[in-house]
């Protein structure tokens, strides 16, 4: 398990890996948004938790049909199929792997590209936080989507529909939590939410992933 | 060490192969032979446990099964020793030095595999089957875009290292690999009854 996931993050990491893509696109769409919606600090700072939880979302959305397709291209996924390692192990891996190269980075960018929104500054810590107690579920969710697609030529526009209605709750719960930490409301609630969807996907969604893997490479 | 029995096998819901019967003893190598089509690599796919056997049954010793497919599950961002050490970690094995020279990479240690020839990428490929030490080797056309001097390496790694140590290996192959083996024809065995019914395919 530890040497997909080494192999994994190496190959992210390098060249053509894609390592850059989510958190290039975090920054692109976060640095446009000012332009759009106009200077007022105002309202930008009031829409700061839901722009900084959409951005990360698509970002995250946006490697997630590398996951399986290119282990499934060179044949690696039928090697790993049969090798001593079970399924479930490489779906938690997978999406272990994504999340250490999409989630982490967007998380610690996050209050850094919120200076650019005006979040409230009382509030970076609940943005690292909830970032990173929601990406996890982003991943796992995603990789049980890649798994879903991955015989299918450019599945990249069905994977995003299988899989964005399973983010919504995820992104409803994160960004009301860092809401409610600007408001200077409780944010306890909606972190326990958070918490409870990434804990319970992350327990069950690999199995899922292992048997549609098992189902696609039949 | 193999033993089939009344093996069917399908491919996209269509029966391909039925009644195959046959053993491979400890240190024998089986040849499939066959128009393209018939269900080489089908059956292949079948006995390393990717898919279902329609019917019958086969037996080998749990965890010593392993399968090359055409593709060769190499990494183009990676050095050639580390696509063959991740595979020798995933099966907990070390690269042994002996493995360099077998299929003639040691030359080709520090290249990103990227820049491999077809032959090249090819013989990394087959070197996995050296470091990962399985005894039950399903082998899909290993020989492809394997120069002359190549083919005779690997039939001699397979004659003097796998099958001398008393394993096998079930080959599908158009060209003499030069191996004391048995040739199975599969064309008899074509299914003649195209219907399966797995209910599998209803459901989705």
């Amino acid at each position: 398990m530890i040497a997909l996931l080494r192999r994994d993050l190496m190959l992210a990491t390098r060249a053509g890996g894609g390592f850059g893509l989510g958190l290039v696109f975090f920054l692109i769409v976060v640095v446009l948004v000012p332009f759009g919606v106009g200077p007022e600090t105002a309202i930008l700072s009031r829409i700061a938790p839901g722009i900084l939880w959409v951005a990360a979302l698509l970002a995250a959305l946006l490697s997630l049909d590398r996951i399986f397709a290119l282990d499934h291209e060179d044949g690696s996924l039928s090697l790993l199929a049969t090798a001593p390692i079970p399924l479930e192990a490489v779906a938690v891996v997978k999406a272990a792997a994504h999340w250490l190269t999409t989630g982490v980075p967007l998380a610690i960018a996050a209050p850094v590209l919120g200076v650019l929104l005006h979040l409230d500054p009382s509030a970076f810590g609940l943005v690292i936080v909830t970032l990173l107690l929601g990406t996890p579920a982003l991943s796992v969710i995603g990789t049980f989507g890649a798994a879903l697609t991955v015989g299918i030529r450019r599945g990249g526009l069905l994977l995003s529909l299988i899989v964005l209605p399973l983010y919504v709750p995820t992104l409803i719960f994160g960004a009301e939590a860092v809401r409610r930490g600007v408001g200077g409301l409780d944010p306890v609630t909606p972190l326990l939410m958070l918490g409870g969807i990434t804990a319970g996907a992350v327990a069950l969604l690999p199995f899922a992933t292992a048997a549609v893997l098992r189902m696609n490479l039949r | 060490m193999l033993s089939v029995h009344n093996l069917a096998v399908a491919r996209g819901g269509a029966t391909v192969l039925a009644g195959l019967t046959f053993d491979v003893p400890a240190g024998e190598a089986l040849i499939l032979r066959g128009p393209n089509g018939v269900g080489k690599t089908t059956l292949l796919r079948t006995l390393a446990g990717l898919q279902d056997a329609v019917a019958g049954h086969f037996d080998y010793p749990a965890d010593e099964g392993a399968y090359a497919s055409h593709a060769d599950a190499v990494k183009s961002a990676l050095t050639v020793e580390e696509n063959l050490q991740f595979w020798a970690d995933i099966y907990g094995n070390a690269v042994s030095d002996a493995t360099w020279d077998q299929f003639d990479i040691r030359d080709l240690r520090t290249r990103i595999a990227g820049t491999l020839s077809a032959g090249q990428k090819r013989r990394l490929g087959l070197a996995r089957l050296g470091v990962i030490k399985r005894k039950v080797l399903f082998l899909d056309e290993p020989t492809v875009s394997l120069d002359g001097f190549s083919v005779r390496l690997f039939a001699d790694y397979l004659r003097d290292q796998h099958l001398a140590q008393g394993g096998i290996a079930v080959i599908a192959t158009h060209i003499d690999l030069d191996l004391a083996a048995t040739t199975l024809e599969l064309e008899p065995f074509t299914a003649t009854d195209h219907q399966t019914d797995t209910g599998d395919e209803a459901f989705l």
